[in-house]
This record gives C-alpha cells, structure tokens and sequence, in this order.
C-alpha cells in the first residue's frame, strides 16, 4: 500500500486551523491567516468513480476495517484523499445529509454513495462492504476480550488507542474547516457557526437535536437569502 | 463473549424486541450510540436479559473494534440471543434508518439544482464541521486528566492533519502510549 505516498498537504494551514481549534481560539481567523497556502490537490483534480459494486465493496469493506474508535477519518481519507471519489466539498455536502438523517453517518454516507454511483446495487454494496466483515471481526473481539479484560496492559492500551481515535475524529474536522471557504454563506460566517456548534454541543453539552433545530434553521435561512435569484 | 445470561428472550419476546429497535432506528438522529441510554432500559432495567456490567462491556467492545460503533447493537443482539438476538437488533436498527435516508437522499438529488436544497446543504455543512469537532472534543474527555494521552491527542492531530500517514499507525501508537503509561 502506498502509504507513503508524497502528495503534498496544505499542512501549515492545517496546522494553524487544528491548534487555534485547540487553544478555543477563532477558527475563523486561523484558517484564513493560513488560506495563502490552502490549495490543495484534491480541489483541481476531478474526481474519479468507482467501477462496478465490487469495487464498491472492497473500498468500504477495507475502510471500515481500518476504522478502529470511528469511520469518519478513515472514509474521508480513502473516498477523498487515495480514491478521489469525491472532493472534500463534496464529501461533507454528503456528510451533511448523512448527519441529519436517522442512523449511524457514516452507515448513511455509505449508503448515499453508493447509491449515487451506481443505484441500488451500489448503496447496498456500500452497506454490506461497511458491516459484514467488521462485523466477524467484533464478535471475535467480543470473544477475546472477555479472557483479558482485566490485564492493565490491555486496558491501559484500550485507553490509549480511545484517545487516538477521539484525536483523529477530531482530525477530520480540522481537515473539513478549508471546504466552507468558499461556503455561500461567506467563510466568516460559517466557520462562527461551526464556533458555535461546538460551544453548544461539545462545551455546553446541550443535546444534539436542539441545537440542529436552532442554528440550522439560522444556517438555511441566511443560505437561502444568498441564494436569491 | 458467551454471557451468563440471566433470562432470554422466547417466541414473542423477540417481536417486541424488533418493534423497540425499529422505534430507536427512527430515533437515531447523531448516531446509534445517542440511543444507547435507551437500550439500556429495555435490555437491562425491564427484561433482565443482560446485566449492567455485560451491557457496558458490550459497548466498549465495539467502540474498540473496526467498522462503524453502530456494531454495538451486533453485539447486544448476540449477547441476548445469538446468531437470532443479532439479526433481530441489526434489521431492528438499520431497516428503518437506511430506507428513510435514501429516500431522502434522493429526493434531494432529484432537487439539488433547487433554491431550497441547495440552502439546506450549504447551510448544514458548518454545522457538520462542528459537530465532528465536538466529536473527538467529547470522545477525547476520559484523556484530558492523563498528560501522556493529552500529549498523544494533540500529536496525533498534528501528524493526522499535516501528513497522510494511515490512522492505523497513529492508533498503534495510542494503544503503544496508553499500555506503558495510561
């Protein structure tokens, strides 16, 4: 596998948008301090679509085994970054649908692509890619775990790689902040919203569904006003 | 895991079993796991068909797994029923949830050249950035008190966001990390 493949990364952007992220400071500021250097090679290339179900299959099949804590830095790595089959606006348009709808995203981001690349036979490729062998692995887990649940080392390592994994979703994030640049609602705007709805549900703690209703209705209202004809 | 299991569901018990994971597929706007306090009820608190300590194993099994943590419903199902407790609580919870959101997905397809949906997605997307932001900020917290893995979260946002090595390294190095000094 080519991983240590030599495509270069906006990486001071990055840099500058995850520790600002960090010390609580503007998003805002950071990223377009840093959106000199922004360019990165996913936004010029189109992207590229995959072939047939099989395909389809061993891409998320292979994505979701690498998913240890969560999917959604692996999905963005493998459908953006090494495939290409989508473009880091277009992965978080999809991610948008998949988080408001009922059901685990990245299940539903899984099902919306397939279904977009090849109908039916795609989404259910992508589902069945993302669930079945991931779910042999669990079991065997489940298993295993039982016998050395109470050695430190595994639980000192459980926790460490918990750790990780909440580090790499909160990645992701940090990779997604450039795609609202060039966001209708202008990028000031949208990144206080994504200040905002992490005060709300990351700080404040306030649940999910209450904040989806206040400041998405804000969001798509102000949308929908840039958008007038 | 063969859980010691203090009653099983029987015949009918497993209908009203599909009916509560049909009715929380509906609910799980953010994720199964947002459903999780109420699966604890069912399973727990009403039936007794697990106890609090299997349940919470189950979970934090799946959460340390490959695949989606959506697995975790997998493993209760399993644990209540074997290979049948499994496929019960799987179609309970993706049945529902699946049909809506393509559905959905493509009646906005269908639409995207529109005023409406294209303010919807346009609108959404800051609040998706800052909801996997407060994701890992939320999933992080157990780490915070430990300086060795708050040390380890933020060098693995650094190497994460500026290079593509594979995440797998990166949660090696946490388990690597948390089994010396976590």
């Amino acid at each position: 596998m080519p991983e240590t493949a030599t495509t270069p990364t906006p990486a001071p952007a990055g840099l500058a948008a995850a520790d600002a992220a960090h010390r609580g400071m503007s998003v805002a500021a950071a990223a377009q301090a840093a959106s000199g250097d922004g360019a990165s090679v996913l936004d010029d290339g189109s992207p590229r679509s995959p072939a047939s179900t099989g395909e389809i299959f061993r891409v998320f099949t292979r994505l979701a085994l690498q998913g240890f804590g969560g999917v959604l830095p692996i999905a963005q790595r493998e459908l953006v970054e090494r495939e290409r089959w989508l473009t880091r606006e277009q992965f978080l348009e999809l991610l948008a649908v998949a988080q408001v709808m009922p059901g685990p995203n990245v299940v539903n981001l899984a099902l919306i692509f397939g279904d977009r690349a090849l109908g039916l036979r795609g989404a259910l490729a992508a589902l069945s890619g993302m669930l079945l062998l991931p779910l042999g692995v669990v079991l065997a887990l489940a298993v295993v775990y039982t016998r050395y649940a109470s050695h430190p080392v595994v639980a000192g390592a459980l926790r460490g790689m918990g750790a990780a994994a909440a580090a790499l979703i909160f990645s992701t994030g940090v990779k997604l902040l450039p795609a609202l640049r060039r966001n209708v609602l202008g990028s000031t705007r949208a990144f206080a919203l994504v200040a905002l709805m992490f005060a709300g549900i990351a700080l404040a703690g306030i649940p999910l569904i209450w904040m989806l209703a206040a400041l998405g209705s804000v969001a798509c209202t102000l949308a929908w006003r840039r958008f007038a004809p | 895991m063969t859980p010691v299991i203090p009653a099983a569901p029987h015949g009918s018990d497993w209908l009203g079993v599909l009916a509560q994971f049909l009715l929380l597929s509906m609910l799980s706007i953010g994720g199964a796991i947002s459903t999780a306090p109420e699966m604890h009820r069912y399973l727990v608190e009403q039936h007794h068909w697990l106890t609090n300590e299997q349940f919470s194993s189950m979970v934090a099994i799946a959460q340390a797994a490959p695949g989606p943590n959506l697995l975790f419903v997998a493993v209760l199902g399993w644990g209540i029923g074997g290979c049948v407790g499994m496929c019960v609580t799987m179609t309970g919870i993706l049945l529902p949830s699946t049909t809506l959101t393509l559905m959905a997905a493509r009646w906005g397809e269908a639409r995207r050249s529109t005023r409406g949906v294209q303010a919807f997605v346009a609108g959404m997307a800051p609040l998706t950035v800052g909801l996997v932001l407060s994701a890992g900020f939320i999933l992080g917290k157990p780490g915070y008190g430990d300086p060795w893995l708050l040390a380890l979260m933020v060098a693995t946002v650094i190497v994460c966001v500026r290079t593509r090595l594979s995440p797998l390294w990166l949660i090696a190095a946490g388990g690597l990390v948390g089994a010396f000094f976590g």
